[in-house]
Formats: structure tokens, C-alpha cells, sequence
């Protein structure tokens, strides 16, 4: 198939970006979205042009690395998929096309479709984990958790932290992200001991990176790779008030 | 700052404010439509002036209006923070966006919605709670009550006034029928059992709420 490509290209951080028009032959409806982008960037090389750069790693839907705002849709027209599991069946012969990086005052875009996404991982920093100080490991079934919250939260863990919650949002708004993180620790005995900190922290962090507030139109819940779910966000919601209540931290 | 305002100037903080005074606003429109669907009753005016009379004296009331500017305040001030702070997020936008496909109009509109809402708020309070407090309407001949319902018909004659009205409680239903069900997830009341009544119920209500409000104007617009 024939394709038309309007791509998103900026030198770096600092200069000034513009769509361009790149027009593709001979694609196969097999390859996936990547690999449409790499028949591209080949064909650039060979003209001598700078390729297209794009962020991928794992190509197989679990990393997160991918991203890409295709047609108006992060990760592109298909529901709960990543960019890199999008095949080219899904468009058809002659179609254009536009490729978008994230956007959002928190993610910069650091050249092409490559953003930083780094703020995400420092929110993770600030409370999204467990402290294990010392101890030999303990015995998985000597700590009772209820299957129906064992399964929540390792729903909530399936999270791949790729930002298309970001994307999707209308106010760029890491919440979904956020939620998942928070929620999957405070459900569990293990994280249940940090839960007022890792709350507290982690939503100060999101605030200070600049991204948005939450809106609950649920754009994040119905464009995420893996399904997370908007009943995070409210977890997330009543984490917070019920830490802010009672923590003793007053500064 | 200290912990109680980082609270409430915090994401999260702002939205708890909002779903709370937007509730709150909710059982205010409930109890401000029972009373004036006393203008339906067929006495020229007697039982509204009555009520009218009552919601002007009653010291409750006064304490209530209040509470009730209070939290028009807030919902605003937040309202207006939070769009900003939202709009300031996503400096660069997308060419070519598709929200539509992942999101309803209302939800990714409330602060549109809100505006025309304030506007009609304003108007409104000149219209009616304006003269009614602070007394340029007669009297009623031989009754301690001043003749607001006049007033009103007058005002329902105006075909402008009566098209922003509606157009209004139009807008008003649209922000309603994101943000009733909206409060309930940012206050964090999710649950299996209950959300999808109360989905259910917020919209019925927004529905019913706001057309009960629109049926008043057109009423006496044409049949008054
Ligand atoms: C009778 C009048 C009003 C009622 C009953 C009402 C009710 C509500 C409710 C229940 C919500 C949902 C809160 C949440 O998502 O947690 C909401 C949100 C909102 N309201 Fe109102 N509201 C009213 C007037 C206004 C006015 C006058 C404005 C603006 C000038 C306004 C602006 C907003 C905005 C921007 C939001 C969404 C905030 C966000 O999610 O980002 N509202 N309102
Ligand atoms: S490249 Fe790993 S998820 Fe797409």
C-alpha cells in the first residue's frame, strides 16, 4: 500500500518544529506501524536526509517505550494497543497520515517524535515503591491478601508507564498513570505501611512537573495500551484526602 | 503555606473543592425549582409572592444564601484556576486531534459550559434577586408581601431574556450531566455497586432539573 506520512520533525529542544510531508510506497498491510516508520527512514538514509526519530524498544507490547500520536490518537486508531503492536491493515492503501509526538509542557520534545518522558519517572521516585531495609525474604503465602485484590492490583501494575494517558488528556494529566502507581502499592499489605507518604509525595511531585489536573472525561482509561481503569483514579482520590487528613505531616 | 491550603491549592485538592460545592449547587437548584413551581398555580401570583416573601425573611434561608454565595465563589475561583492551570499543561497542541473518539463534548467542555451559566447567573440575580432584596417592587394591596411575580411575568415577556433562559439551562444540563457523576469519582465514591446508579441518576436529574427550570419561561412566554 501507498501511504502519505505528515510527520512532525524538530532538530532539537530548542528549535521550532514543523509538520513534513513524506509520502511512502510498497508498504505491506503486515509490518507493523514501526516498521512502516523504519521503510521510511531507510529511504531517507539512502537520499542522505536525517531519519525520523522515534522512541521503541521491546516491539512486542510490554516495554512501554513506544509512542506516537497517529490520526489524532495516541498509539492510533486501534483500542488497547501500542504503537509498536498497530499493523498497517488497520489504514488503508492511500490514506494520510499524521504522526504527532505526546504533548505536553511536562513531556519536552527532545528531537522528531522522541519526548523526555523523565518526569514520570521521577514521580515514581518520590513513593512508588516499597522500602525493604533488611530481612531474608519472607514466605509469599504467609502474608494473606484476598484474590480479589490480589487481582486489582496487579491489574493496576500492568501499567507500562508510556504516557498515552498524558497524551490523551485534555490537560495533559498524569493521573491515570498516577493512580495506577499509588493504588497498586495501597491495596496491598506490603505498601499498605508507606501508603500516606507514597500518596502524599508522589502528587506533589505530579503537580510540580506541570501536568494537569483531572477533568474525568476518561480519555486516558479508553486510550491506555493495557486497560488500566478510572476506578484507579478514584482509589488514587480517596488515598489522598484520607492521607492529607490523618498523616502528620504538616509542612 | 501550610498543609490544610497545599491540600486544597493541589490538583486533586482543587477538584475535591469543586465536586463538593458542585453538589452542594445541585441540592440548591432542587430546592430553588420546588419553589418556583409555585408560579404553575393558578393564583395570580399569591403563593410565589408567599414563598418569594419567605426565602427574602426567613433567617435559615438568609444563613443558607450565604453558604450558597460561598460556594458559587469557590466553585468559580477553582473552576477558573483549574482551566487555567489545565490549559497551561499542554502549551504546544496536536494538529490533528480526535478527541471525540475517547471522550464526550461535555466533559471537555465544563469551563465553556460553566461561563455561560455564570452569565446567566448575572443577569439573573439583576433580574430578580436584585429588586426583590433591595426593594424597588410594589407592594401587594392589604398583604405584608411585595408583588414579585409581576415581575416575573414581565421579565417572561422578553423574548431575548427567555432564549438565554433556555439556552442556559441547556448548558446548565450539559455540565450537569459530566459533572454530577464527575463529583462522585473525584471525591473518590467509585464502587461497583453504586456507580452506575448513581451515572444513571445524575443524568436523569440534570434532565429533569433543567428542563423544569426551561418550562417556566416558555410557559409564560406563551401562554401567560
Ligand atoms: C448551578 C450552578 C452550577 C452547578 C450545579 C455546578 C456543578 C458542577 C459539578 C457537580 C461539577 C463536577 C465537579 C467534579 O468534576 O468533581 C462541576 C464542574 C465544573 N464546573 Fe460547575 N456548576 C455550576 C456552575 C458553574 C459555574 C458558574 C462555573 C464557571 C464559571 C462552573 C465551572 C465548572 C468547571 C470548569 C468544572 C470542571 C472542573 C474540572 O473538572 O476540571 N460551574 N460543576
Ligand atoms: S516498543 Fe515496547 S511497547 Fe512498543
Amino acid at each position: 500500500m501507498d501511504l502519505t506520512l505528515k510527520v512532525w520533525r524538530q532538530k532539537n529542544r530548542e528549535s521550532a518544529g514543523a509538520m513534513v510531508t513524506y509520502p511512502v510506497k510498497g508498504i505491506s498491510p503486515d509490518m507493523s506501524f514501526l516498521e512502516m516508520l523504519d521503510v521510511l527512514n531507510e529511504d531517507l538514509l539512502r537520499n542522505g536526509q536525517d531519519p525520523i526519530a522515534f522512541d521503541h524498544d521491546c516491539r512486542e507490547g510490554i516495554c512501554g517505550m513506544c509512542s506516537l500520536y497517529i490520526n489524532g490518537r495516541p498509539h492510533g486508531p486501534e483500542r488497547g494497543t501500542t504503537t509498536c503492536q498497530l499493523h498497517m491493515r488497520h489504514f488503508n492503501d492511500g490514506d494520510t497520515i499524521t504522526i504527532e509526538p505526546w504533548r505536553a509542557a511536562a513531556f519536552p520534545v527532545h528531537k522528531d517524535l522522541v519526548v523526555d518522558r523523565s518526569a514520570l519517572d521521577r514521580i515514581q521516585q518520590a513513593g512508588g515503591y516499597v522500602s525493604v531495609n533488611t530481612g531474608g525474604v519472607p514466605d509469599a503465602n504467609a502474608i494473606p491478601i484476598p484474590k480479589t485484590i490480589a487481582d486489582k492490583a496487579f491489574d493496576a501494575a500492568t501499567c507500562i508507564q508510556c504516557g498515552a494517558c498524558v497524551a490523551a488528556c485534555k490537560n495533559a494529566s498524569a493521573m491515570l498513570f498516577l493512580s495506577a502507581k499509588v493504588s497498586q502499592l495501597a491495596m496491598l499489605p506490603q505498601g499498605k505501611v508507606e501508603a500516606k507518604t507514597r500518596v502524599e509525595n508522589m502528587l506533589a511531585q505530579h503537580d510540580v512537573e506541570g501536568f494537569g489536573a483531572c477533568s474525568n472525561t476518561g480519555a486516558c482509561a479508553a486510550e491506555c495500551p493495557v486497560g488500566i481503569s478510572l476506578e484507579n483514579i478514584a482509589i488514587l482520590n480517596r488515598e489522598y484526602l484520607s492521607a492529607k487528613a490523618t498523616s502528620e505531616h504538616v509542612a | 503555606m501550610n498543609w490544610f491550603t497545599k491540600t486544597f491549592s493541589s490538583t486533586i485538592g482543587r477538584k475535591i473543592i469543586m465536586s463538593i460545592t458542585g453538589l452542594f449547587l445541585c441540592s440548591f437548584l432542587v430546592v430553588h425549582l420546588v419553589g418556583n413551581l409555585t408560579l404553575f398555580y393558578q393564583d395570580g401570583g399569591e403563593a410565589f409572592n408567599i414563598y418569594s416573601h419567605f426565602m427574602a425573611n426567613n433567617p435559615v434561608i438568609r444563613t443558607m444564601e450565604i453558604v450558597l454565595v460561598l460556594g458559587f465563589l469557590f466553585h468559580i475561583y477553582d473552576a477558573i484556576v483549574l482551566t487555567r492551570r489545565n490549559k497551561a499543561a499542554r502549551p504546544v497542541g496536536y494538529n490533528n486531534s480526535r478527541p471525540e473518539e475517547n471522550s464526550t463534548w461535555s466533559s471537555r467542555n465544563m469551563g465553556l459550559l460553566g461561563t455561560i451559566i455564570l452569565v446567566f447567573l448575572l443577569v439573573h440575580l439583576w433580574n430578580f434577586f436584585v429588586p426583590a432584596r433591595f426593594g424597588e417592587l410594589e407592594g401587594v394591596p392589604d398583604k405584608d408581601y411585595l408583588n414579585l411575580y409581576s415581575e416575573v411575568v414581565l421579565a417572561f415577556k422578553n423574548p431575548i431574556y427567555v432564549a438565554l433562559y433556555v439556552i442556559s439551562m441547556v448548558a446548565l444540563a450539559y455540565h450537569l450531566i459530566h459533572g454530577f457523576q464527575s463529583a462522585f469519582q473525584s471525591l473518590g465514591l467509585n464502587h461497583k455497586k453504586y456507580t452506575p446508579f448513581i451515572q444513571k441518576f445524575g443524568y436523569a436529574f440534570s434532565v429533569i432539573i433543567c428542563l423544569g427550570f426551561a418550562l417556566i419561561p416558555l410557559y409564560f412566554f406563551f401562554f401567560v
